[in-house]
């Protein structure tokens, strides 16, 4: 280098390195390669050789080292040059952790536990179309909207679920025009979903939701024979109606304003490709490839949850590798579960899903009106007290106040035991600050919040799947169209 | 290209101190409106000329009369709006603003805290804070409709209260102007120099403060300052704690590009909340002629890094600008970046350009860039 000379050349600066470098902390995963996957508590990650991850914790790298720019750079070391990564990790942990301190954000109304559908899969056990008894009450949807503007959230999205919700209509405008009014003095940013089998789409109620911004939210689970097979409605027209449903929304609301979810049965392992198709060309440009959930189901042996991880991975390994390509010919495809892998370990941002949080986001992320005015905190706490067991019941709208909820014990130590920084395995798991904690699910399976994550299908599924994705963004090509689905 | 300032006047050595004035082409200006202008003429006309801060007058011919100034010909452009500092003693007449060019920027110091190698604007350790109290005089000159000014240096923080002051005075000033300032925001690593230009509630302000590495060793070395990199980080936080504009300016040459990508990534992964990053191609100017085997690059070779590096920036939401480099040296997909950010004043173009189709969208070049440029400049069809 040529520097005029009042100017002091690069090793002045690089002294300093000389003095060595402290480890911040770390934690790393073996990939199924030989090399190794180093990740911070924020998401940073470097994929490097045994030798180097031995070199690292061992003080032996030097500045010359080519590695050792980018372990400064993504602060796993500190030098004597500069102490502004303590500052910078701080900052990226609080932006990891934002939805934490803003609190409760997803409320779910069960405006009514009827179902014109008879799928033999139903997670939530639904009732007979006129059996009104599983209809909640105008008085419990008010007190339970009380208790949705005591959340300190500024963004409150309430979610109306069944059973088919529609067939209980009048609640749902009950309910939205008396939220709509309390928000005038409370000014959240608010958002309404239905979730919906679309069967009951009127008129009414597409202007209704078309009024009131509201979005539609239902289940495709591939082409005909597939839909109808594990979605069947007594009349065989299911896959019929949905369709036409999605068309009735888009054409009507906006492409935006319906997506559609898929859960994979036993038949859908060999219809990936057909499953995603029939996405395509009902014009959806979001696939959410999801397991089935042990709910409403018996709770099945470890050996056949291991199994089901290879079975359920080949399934999502295909569909995803059709999904890019789908994207590669010029077709705009979102697979929803590895989007929001993506963004943990691309991005300082999270996504809020969840299933992958920690402290897990039972109750303090999403919290269940039952129709019968008892409080949930998760969607899957209510179908669990529908197999009989209400571990996650918090409470009743009637008798328990905003405090009883969610100062409750069963609600705090929940989620203080199930902190992934702090439970067997994954707190020294490298893929951590890219999963999460799901005590529902392993108090479902293992009854205990915590569970055996050896025998866990949630972390075998999770460990798979985040292996898989650091996989393809080692694939140049195929990392620039991951890439885009985060623009 | 037009010169801002000029000693080739003739100005009565009487006149005494140091003056600033807006510049009025009318002389039948009622006396009242004649404090702080300078009337500008093409030829005396025997009109009462009382009243008026300076008289100047286009001919040379009229130099014989003693209250009209000869104003020389490389600064006939001046026009109404327009506002002067003139130094009677050397014959000096400088424009500090032009009504008519969309870049203003008042030069408030020469002293600078860091050395940067390729800086364009040469710091020096001299006492010159007149600069600041002459600004301080034009800028309630300045037409209240600008758009858009600047406050660069040097390092501007470094006037201390009267850098305050002086943001102060452009606010109530120039009440609907977006303000700018170049800064390496070093000084903001103290949180109270933050709380002090909040306190100012500017509606309007950015603040461009460079970055150049990820990593603070190398940063520290472009800009020849130990800590530069900790208090820059530290400057940025503090600024957007307080919820004030930052733009992070870097500019590209051989001691930035090669972990430029790095760098996108970092901003992206700490820094994402930024409002503004500019990509700025080299000005051969200033200490970089000096240093120009260590910085110059062809632009043509790092086009890979800088297409990475904007990917990266704008998957993030970051929004992002390419200044000062042609379009012709831009892959296609980059133009949608690229800005005419070039002052009118130093801007260029070469003969390669007119026939290009692009020319009117195109930045062009600086008037340095005669010292070296790109081998790949060509015209587009």
């Amino acid at each position: 280098m040529e520097l005029s000379k009042k100017f002091k050349d690069q090793n002045h600066f690089k002294k300093i390195l000389n003095q060595g470098y402290s480890l911040l902390p770390f934690n790393f995963h073996k990939l199924p390669s030989t090399l190794y996957l180093i990740s911070n508590i924020v998401g940073e990650y470097l994929i490097i050789d045994r030798d180097t991850l031995n070199r690292l914790v061992n003080g032996d790298l030097s500045f010359e080292d080519a590695v050792y720019n980018e372990l400064k750079s993504k602060h796993f070391i500190m030098d004597q040059d500069s102490d502004v990564a303590i500052d910078l990790l701080a900052l990226k942990y609080r932006t990891k952790q934002y939805a934490a301190s803003q609190f409760t954000s997803l409320h779910i109304f069960v405006v009514t536990l009827r179902c014109d559908y008879t799928c033999r899969y139903c997670q939530v056990s639904r009732r007979m179309e006129g059996d009104g008894d599983y209809d909640m009450e105008e008085t419990s949807a008010l007190k339970a909207l009380e208790m949705v503007f005591q959340s300190p959230s500024k963004s409150i999205k309430i979610e109306f679920q069944g059973g088919e919700p529609l067939l209980n209509f009048p609640l749902i405008k009950f309910i939205v025009q008396n939220a709509l009014e309390k928000n005038a003095v409370e000014d959240r940013n608010i958002q309404f979903v239905i979730t919906s089998n679309l069967t009951f789409l009127t008129d009414e109620v597409l202007n209704f939701c078309n009024t009131h911004n509201i979005y539609l939210s239902t289940s495709l689970d591939g082409p005909e024979f597939l839909h109808n097979q594990n979605r069947p409605r007594p009349q065989k027209d299911g896959y019929e109606k949905t369709v036409a449903g999605i068309r009735k929304v888009q054409s009507r609301l906006g492409y935006d304003k319906v997506s559609a979810l898929m859960t994979t049965t036993a038949a859908s392992l060999p219809n990936v490709r057909a499953i995603i198709d029939e996405y395509v060309s009902l014009g959806l440009h979001s696939v959410f490839l999801r397991p089935l959930s042990p709910y409403g189901f018996a709770i099945k042996t470890k050996q056949v949850e291991k199994y089901n991880t290879e079975k359920w991975m080949s399934f999502y390994r295909e569909g995803l590798d059709y999904i890019i390509e789908l994207n590669r010919a010029g077709y705009f495809l979102v697979e929803q579960y590895t989007k929001v892998l993506l963004q943990k370990i691309l991005t300082s941002s999270n996504p809020g899903y969840l299933d992958l949080q920690s402290p897990a986001g039972a109750g303090i992320g999403v919290i269940v009106y039952n129709y019968d005015g008892d409080v949930y905190a998760s969607d899957e706490g209510r179908m669990l007290k529908e197999m009989g067991d209400d571990f996650f019941k918090l409470g009743n709208l009637e008798t328990s106040s905003y405090e009883d909820i969610f100062l409750s014990d069963r609600l705090l130590d929940t989620l203080e035991e199930s902190l992934a920084e702090s439970s067997p395995m994954c707190s020294e798991c490298g893929l951590q600050s890219y999963c999460g904690s799901d005590p529902v699910y392993h108090y479902a399976t293992q009854g205990d919040v915590v569970g055996k994550k050896p025998l866990s299908f949630f972390c075998a599924k999770n460990i798979a799947l985040i292996e898989h994705v650091f996989s393809l963004l080692e694939n140049g090509e195929k990392r620039e169209i991951l890439e885009r689905w985060l623009a | 290209m037009i010169k801002l300032h000029s000693t080739r006047n003739t100005i009565a050595k009487d006149l005494g101190a140091i003056k600033v004035a807006r510049i009025t082409t009318d002389e039948n200006l009622p006396r009242v409106l004649r404090r702080d202008k300078a009337l500008l003429i093409d030829q005396y006309s025997g009109s009462d000329l009382d009243g008026f801060e300076i008289v100047f007058s286009k001919y040379q011919g009229d130099s014989h009369i003693h209250e009209v100034q000869y104003l020389s010909e490389d600064l006939h452009y001046l026009a109404d709006g327009d506002v002067v500092r003139i130094d009677p003693s050397r014959n000096y007449v400088r424009a500090i603003y032009r009504k008519n060019s969309s870049a203003n920027f008042l030069f408030v110091t020469e002293r600078c805290n860091s050395f940067c190698l390729m800086c364009s604007q040469p710091p020096r350790d001299v006492d010159d804070r007149h600069l600041i109290e002459e600004l301080m005089l034009a800028v309630p000159l300045i037409d209240i409709d600008t758009r858009e000014i600047g406050i660069t240096g040097g390092e501007p923080t470094l006037l201390e209260q009267r850098f305050f002051d002086l943001i102060n005075l452009i606010k109530i000033s120039l009440p609907y102007t977006s303000l700018h300032i170049l800064t390496n925001g070093r000084t903001f690593s103290n949180p109270k120099a933050c709380d002090e230009l909040a306190l100012i509630r500017h509606p309007d302000l950015m603040l461009g403060i460079p970055l150049y590495s990820d990593v603070s060793h190398i940063h520290d070395f472009v800009v020849q300052a130990d800590s530069a990199f900790d208090e820059t980080i530290r400057g940025i936080l503090n600024l957007k704690k307080r919820s004030q504009k930052v733009e992070i300016r870097i500019v590209l040459h051989k001691q930035t590009i090669n972990r430029l990508p790095e760098l996108a990534e970092f901003i992206s992964r700490n820094l994402q909340f930024v409002d503004h990053v500019a990509l700025m191609g080299l000005e051969i100017t200033g200490f970089t002629r000096a240093n120009l085997k260590a910085l110059w690059i062809d632009p043509f070779e790092y086009m890979e890094e800088l297409l990475l590096a904007v990917n990266t920036l704008t998957r993030s939401r970051v929004r992002t600008s390419i200044y000062n480099l042609p379009l012709c040296l831009l892959p296609e997909s980059l133009w949608s970046y690229a800005v005419k950010s070039i002052s009118d004043w130093k801007n260029k173009y070469y003969q390669e350009c007119e026939n290009c189709s692009k020319k009117s969208d195109c930045g062009g070049f600086f008037a340095s860039s005669d010292l070296v440029k790109s081998d790949h400049i060509h015209a587009i069809q």
